[in-house]
This record gives structure tokens, C-alpha cells and sequence, in this order.
């Protein structure tokens, strides 16, 4: 035996939820037993007291921008990967905007000897739906998943095109890989800094309606419908998107979705001070739209959280508000935003364990679980661990977070991934 | 008289009723300081006004360079052009740069709402607003209230009508702002496509018509119309705006008979106003250039201390 993890709340949700003891030998389960909390272990094996912790299935992070190749000033695979442990997750799906572009077998056999390499979080790529994601043909997805791509995207830039995205969901039905959907119609959004509403008219910013998200969401299902091909929605952000999915998955299409804690915990009128770590796409909408969003995820609507982690340096962000880049990060604060929906009352623990872990596995077709002969990553949470975020003490490399300041209840104490642990809280 | 609160004039949102009828009685003081044959007194001597204009303008620049001048301050004024912007100077370190040399206030024009919010973040001079994008321009908005108060005698009461692109006028913004704090009613006029969505809850009024609102209006406000906007679908032609939004002699009959015409620069005549009303009886256009001058002096006077 390698590890014991002694006396937390195991919740692997539809297997077990209880107090128990974890056994991990080779980088795997070896045996969950209910119960335990003491005993004597040998003295080589090493013992991790998790009495009043939650122990779960290590968590996923469906979409993250690492910006390696090509922008490492923001973020690199392996500070990513750091922070990404620190936040909680084992594994991160990382995003295929870089420069070049992932949208061939090299870049994505690169990313993953990087993420070899850093020692970290997993990582899984996701490969670009377009060479040079200039949304005028298809990459090689069979390629690509046999270079280890999980799921194609152009995110950042919505396939304008109608006849590419249904040619896209069809051949990665193919290459058995999802696609996951940037929703925005880019006439409708054009020039855009925040959400169209009061506050927009108020601060004179140009806004973003919601129907340039819906709009989009609505072809992307009816697209999915007629080709039987996987789709999952990114940063699902309005209510009217929220509602086409729910219908949609009533009807039995194919579809999954994510949202991201900033949409799930600030609206709109966040931004009245033009700070530009309030601006991402798709932007801060209004109280209905997230109140909308956490409905869904309470309700099995939204399937997975998601941070989109989208580093940036000053140089982006430290300009006029209409100027400054879209994006913030979240891989260091995602769990502890999910976790105060939870002391809100709004979702259960084994729901955010679904959201956070199982669900996103599902989507990208991942081993998940903690149950004997799983791969050993696992997540500690200390559920009332209180802390201020402070962007200065972020493995990520960058600092561009809405939240610097906040108090929060509950983050993730230890981060195991394939037996080894990646992250202690207290190192 | 206490002095002024407020270190910077970033919009009117954050000024009191009481501080504006400060900032007027003070520009009322200021105004006599122009008609006098020599017009300077030496009240900001010493003091340095930077000027950083990244959008044209040329009543605004050369109202705020007349009024630093009528008060012995010396002024520079920086445009994009002959900025250090034009080779990829950001913001912030152009104006970081310019405070190394000590300036007491720096006024800025910007094309992106909130940059002088921005500034006032990371600067130590005062920052003033000479416009931010769509956002606010509120010494037009100042200037604007000294006009009506010193034609009517009162703002409290008075029904002020905007006509024309609202959605993307700093103008309009400042000025539902401003009135309303007066006590004055607003109501905003223009074709759809140029009402921004939640115009409503600023409190003003939407009037489709401008033919059925004009009556109603002791104070008409015509907002320049900008000839590029076609290129957004917001209007299909000038020939159309003007003879449905455009204000003209035909039109001015149904308004009061002591109604102001007003109107912030550029005009387009033959737009949105005509010239036989731009040049009329009611219109009161000059004379909001020439309080400009002095509100502008009142604003330097005060943010430097003055009372």
C-alpha cells in the first residue's frame, strides 16, 4: 500500500457516499473501506488525515486557456498545470488558441510532453475545429484523437459558418469526440465590451445581447438534432440558452453544457467601475441571467462547471476598458465559488462533485470514480476552510481575477493524481 | 462657500445638486471675467493644465485652453496625432510620463468610456472629462444648465426634450444626468435603432414622435447626427432623419413660444436642424460657447481649490 487516506467523506457519487478509508497502491484504488477512520498503518505508508474533509474523484476543468505555445508571458503548461492542482483539479482541458494554434498532432503531442514533463494536473487537449481556427475547413480530427485531442473547438472565435459547425459535429461523430461550441454571433456582438442593457446604456459602454449567445445556441442544437453529433456548449452565459438546452435535452438531443463561476456569482453591474478584470466573453449578464444559470445547474440543465481560465498579462489588461482583453482566470477560485453555491444552498455536495468531476469526465470520455482499479486522482476539500483570494499568492502566472479581495468559505486541501500528491495545502 | 469636494470631474453622476449649482454660480463669476476688455486675471498662475485630446474637437479643446488662459494657468494640449499613441504609447504610460512633470490638472478627450476613470486611478493631478466615448461630457452638460438657468431664470420644472442619437451621445447621457439632478424633466426622441435598450431607467421619457413631443418641451436639444452610422443600419439616409427627426421651421411652430433651441457642435445643418432655426430667435447655440469658456474657468478654479 502507497497511501491511505483516513476518515473523510468519500463521495463518489451513484457508488458511495459515507465516511471510509481510501487504499491507493500503484497509482490506483486499491480498496475503499466504509467505516475506518483508525488503525495502524505500516510506517512507509503515507497517511492522510481527511476526518470533516470531502474525498472525491479529482476534479476536471472542462476549459482552460494555458497559452502555451506562443503567449508564455500569460501562462505556461506548467504554471497552468501548478495552478490548476492548487485549485483542486487533476486534470484540465486545455484549449487550442494558441500561437500556432493546436490544430495539428504536433502541437498536440507537444502540450501533452509539457504537461509530462510539469508533473502536475493532466492535461487533455482540445484540438482546433479549423486550421489556423480561420473557420474555412476541417482539421485532421481522426489525427487528432489519435494524438490524444478529446474534443474540437474554435473557441474564442464562433464558427460563423452553418455548413462547417454541421460538417464539424458529423465527423467528430466519427473520430468519437465531442465539439464544443463558442455560441455568439459576431455581427450581434460586434465592438461589444459588456452586456446590452441599463448598465451599458448607463456607462456608455457598447453592449452584447443575449440573443447574440442564444441565437447561436439555438442553431448549434437544431445542428446536433440533424447530425446525431455530440455537443457541448461553452460558458453558457444567458437564460435564454439555459432554456433551449432544457428543451433540448427533453427532446433527447445530444447536448452538454458549462458554466463558469463569474457567471454563476457577478452580473452585470460589476463593471460600473470599468475595471477591465470584469470584462470576458461572453460578458457579465444580468441577475435573471445568473440566477438562471445556477437554476440550471442545480437542476441537471448545465452539466458541468467550467472556469474558463483565460490568463492575461497588464499589457492586455491594464488599458481602457473598451480595449482591454476579454477574459479572467479561475482556475485557483473555481472550486471555492462552486463551494459557496453549496453553503448558499443551492447545490448538494455530491451535485458539485458531479459538476466538477463526474459529468465533465462523461463529456470528454475519461475514467472518473474512486472505485477499485480506478486511476488514483482524488480531491480533498476542506468544505469550511475560510481564506482571502489574493491574486499575489496564485501559482498562475497571471493576475487578472474579478474576485482579489474576497473572503471564501472551502477550497481543495490536497490533490492526488495517479496516487502521487500534486498539491498539499500547507506545504 | 465651501470649496469643491470633488478632486476630479469624471461624470455627472457623481456630482451633487449642490455641487452643480456651485460649479454655475461660480462660471456666472467667471463669465464677467470675459467681457472685460482685458481679459485675464492671475488666479491659477503657476498652475500647469495638460490637455490630451485622442478624439478631434474644436470647441471643447480651445474652450478649456481659453479658460486655463483667462486664468494665468499655462497650458499644452497633446493630440493622438502628435502623441506618443500614434507609436504604440498606452495610456497610461503617456499620461505617467506626462506627470513626472508635474502638471496640477490634466483634461482628457478619449474615445473609450471610462479612460478618465482610469486615470484618475493612477494619476495625482486632477483628471477632468472633456468626453469618454459614449459615455459622459459633462462640462457640455454644465455648460448647458448655465444656459438654461440664465435664459429661464430655473431649471426646477422645466421639460427638456433630446432629439436624435441618443445611444451614442455623451451629450444625451450627461445631460438626462445633470437636468435631472436640477429638477428638470427629460425626454429623449430619435428613430429606435438609435434608443439604447434600458434608456427608461435613466428616468427620461421615450417620445417616438417627434412631432407629438416638441410642444410639451420648453427646452429642445438636437444631437448632431453622424453621417457614418448609415454603415450600422441605424438610418437609411440624412434626406429621411431630417424630415422626420430633423428640426425645421415648420416643425417649430407646434413648439412653446418661449421654447430654447440648443445644440452641442458640430452642426449639420440641414440635418438635424435647419439653418433658418440654427440662426433663429430661439436658438440659443453661441451662447452655449460662450459659457462653455466660463464654466470651464469655474471647473479649473475649483478643482485647484478655489471657493
Amino acid at each position: 500500500m502507497d497511501l491511505i487516506i483516513r476518515g473523510g467523506r468519500i463521495i463518489d457519487p451513484g457508488h458511495f457516499d459515507g465516511e471510509a478509508d481510501l487504499y491507493i497502491n500503484e497509482g490506483r484504488i486499491a480498496a475503499l473501506k466504509p467505516g475506518g477512520g483508525t488503525g495502524e498503518a505500516e510506517k512507509s505508508v503515507k497517511v492522510i488525515a481527511a476526518r470533516g474533509k470531502i474525498v472525491a474523484p479529482g476534479l476536471i476543468d472542462l476549459h482552460v486557456h494555458l497559452r502555451e505555445p506562443g503567449e508564455e508571458y500569460k501562462e505556461t503548461i506548467a504554471s497552468g498545470c501548478r495552478a490548476a492542482v492548487a485549485g483542486g483539479f487533476t486534470a484540465v482541458c486545455a484549449m487550442p488558441n494558441t500561437h500556432p494554434p493546436n490544430d495539428c498532432a504536433q502541437v498536440t503531442e507537444f502540450i501533452l510532453e509539457r504537461a509530462q514533463s510539469a508533473g502536475a494536473a493532466r492535461v487533455y487537449p482540445v484540438a482546433a475545429i479549423s486550421p489556423g481556427l480561420a473557420g474555412k475547413g476541417l482539421t485532421p480530427f481522426y489525427e487528432l484523437a489519435a494524438a490524444g485531442a478529446v474534443a474540437f473547438t474554435d473557441d474564442g472565435l464562433p464558427v460563423a459558418n452553418s455548413l462547417l459547425m454541421r460538417r464539424a459535429l458529423e465527423y467528430a461523430r466519427g473520430a468519437g469526440c465531442p465539439v464544443i461550441a463558442h455560441c455568439e454571433d459576431p455581427l450581434l456582438s460586434a465592438d461589444g465590451a459588456m452586456n446590452e442593457g441599463p448598465t451599458a446604456t448607463r456607462l456608455g459602454l457598447r453592449g452584447i445581447p443575449n440573443v447574440a449567445e442564444s441565437a447561436m445556441v439555438q442553431r448549434d442544437i437544431a445542428l446536433a438534432g440533424l447530425t446525431g453529433g455530440k455537443l457541448h456548449l461553452a460558458h453558457v452565459s444567458t437564460r435564454e440558452a439555459v432554456d433551449a438546452i432544457r428543451i433540448a435535452k427533453s427532446q433527447g438531443v445530444a447536448v452538454t453544457a458549462e458554466a463558469a463561476p463569474h457567471h454563476f456569482t457577478l452580473d452585470d453591474e460589476a463593471v460600473c467601475d470599468y475595471d477591465p478584470n470584469m470584462k470576458m466573453y461572453p460578458p457579465l449578464r444580468t441577475a435573471a441571467d445568473r440566477d438562471a444559470i445556477r437554476q440550471g445547474l442545480a437542476d441537471g440543465t448545465i452539466d458541468a462547471i467550467a472556469s474558463d481560465h483565460a490568463p492575461h498579462s497588464s499589457i492586455e489588461k491594464q488599458l481602457e476598458f473598451d480595449l482591454a482583453a476579454n477574459g479572467v482566470i479561475g482556475l485557483e477560485t473555481s472550486l471555492p465559488l462552486a463551494l459557496k453555491l453549496v453553503h448558499d444552498g443551492v447545490l448538494s455536495l455530491p451535485r458539485l462533485v458531479e459538476l466538477m468531476a463526474c459529468h465533465p469526465a462523461r463529456i470528454i470520455g475519461v475514467p472518473c470514480g474512486l472505485q477499485t482499479g480506478m486511476p488514483a486522482d482524488i480531491t480533498i476539500i476542506d468544505p469550511d476552510a475560510v481564506f482571502t483570494v489574493s491574486a499575489d499568492n496564485f501559482r498562475s502566472q497571471s493576475r487578472n481575477t474579478p474576485f482579489e479581495g474576497w473572503t471564501l468559505k472551502g477550497r481543495a486541501t490536497t490533490t492526488i493524481v495517479a496516487g502521487r500528491v500534486v498539491f498539499a495545502l500547507d506545504d | 462657500m465651501g470649496g469643491m469636494r470633488h478632486k476630479h470631474i469624471l461624470d455627472m453622476a457623481s456630482l451633487s445638486d449642490a455641487d452643480i449649482r456651485m460649479i454655475l454660480d461660480t462660471a456666472v463669476r467667471m463669465k464677467e471675467i470675459s467681457r472685460r476688455p482685458i481679459k485675464k486675471v492671475p488666479t491659477l498662475r503657476g498652475k500647469t493644465v495638460v490637455q490630451f485630446f485622442y478624439e478631434p474637437s474644436t470647441r471643447t479643446k480651445s474652450s478649456f485652453d481659453l479658460a486655463a488662459k483667462r486664468l494665468s494657468a499655462d497650458s499644452l494640449s497633446f493630440s493622438k496625432a502628435t502623441s506618443s499613441a500614434v507609436k504604440g504609447e498606452t495610456l497610461l504610460d503617456t499620461v505617467q510620463n506626462i506627470e513626472a512633470m508635474q502638471p496640477d490638472v490634466i483634461i482628457i478627450r478619449h474615445g473609450s468610456a471610462g479612460a478618465p476613470h482610469f486615470l484618475a486611478h493612477h494619476c495625482e493631478a486632477s483628471v477632468i472629462n472633456a468626453g469618454d466615448g459614449m459615455h459622459a461630457h459633462p462640462t457640455q452638460a454644465l455648460l448647458d444648465l448655465m444656459t438654461v438657468r440664465e435664459k429661464m431664470g430655473r431649471l426646477r420644472g422645466l421639460d427638456l426634450l433630446i432629439v436624435g442619437d441618443i445611444a451614442h451621445s455623451r451629450v444625451a447621457r450627461s445631460n438626462i444626468v445633470g437636468f435631472q439632478k436640477m429638477g428638470a424633466h427629460v425626454t429623449v426622441c430619435g428613430p429606435p435603432t438609435m434608443m439604447p435598450i434600458g434608456i427608461e431607467q435613466m428616468g427620461v421619457k421615450v417620445a417616438p414622435s417627434l412631432d407629438d413631443a416638441i410642444g410639451g418641451a420648453d427646452v429642445i436639444m438636437m444631437l448632431r447626427i453622424q453621417k457614418e452610422r448609415q454603415a450600422q443600419f441605424l438610418m437609411p439616409d440624412e434626406r429621411e432623419y431630417a424630415a422626420v427627426f430633423g428640426l425645421n421651421l415648420e416643425r417649430l411652430q407646434k413648439a412653446s413660444d418661449d421654447v430654447l433651441i440648443m445644440h452641442p457642435g458640430p452642426m449639420n445643418r440641414g440635418v438635424e436642424i435647419a439653418p433658418e432655426v440654427a440662426d433663429g430667435p430661439y436658438a440659443v447655440i453661441l451662447e452655449q460657447v460662450t459659457n462653455g469658456v466660463a464654466v470651464r474657468m469655474a471647473l479649473l478654479y475649483l478643482v485647484l481649490g478655489g471657493k
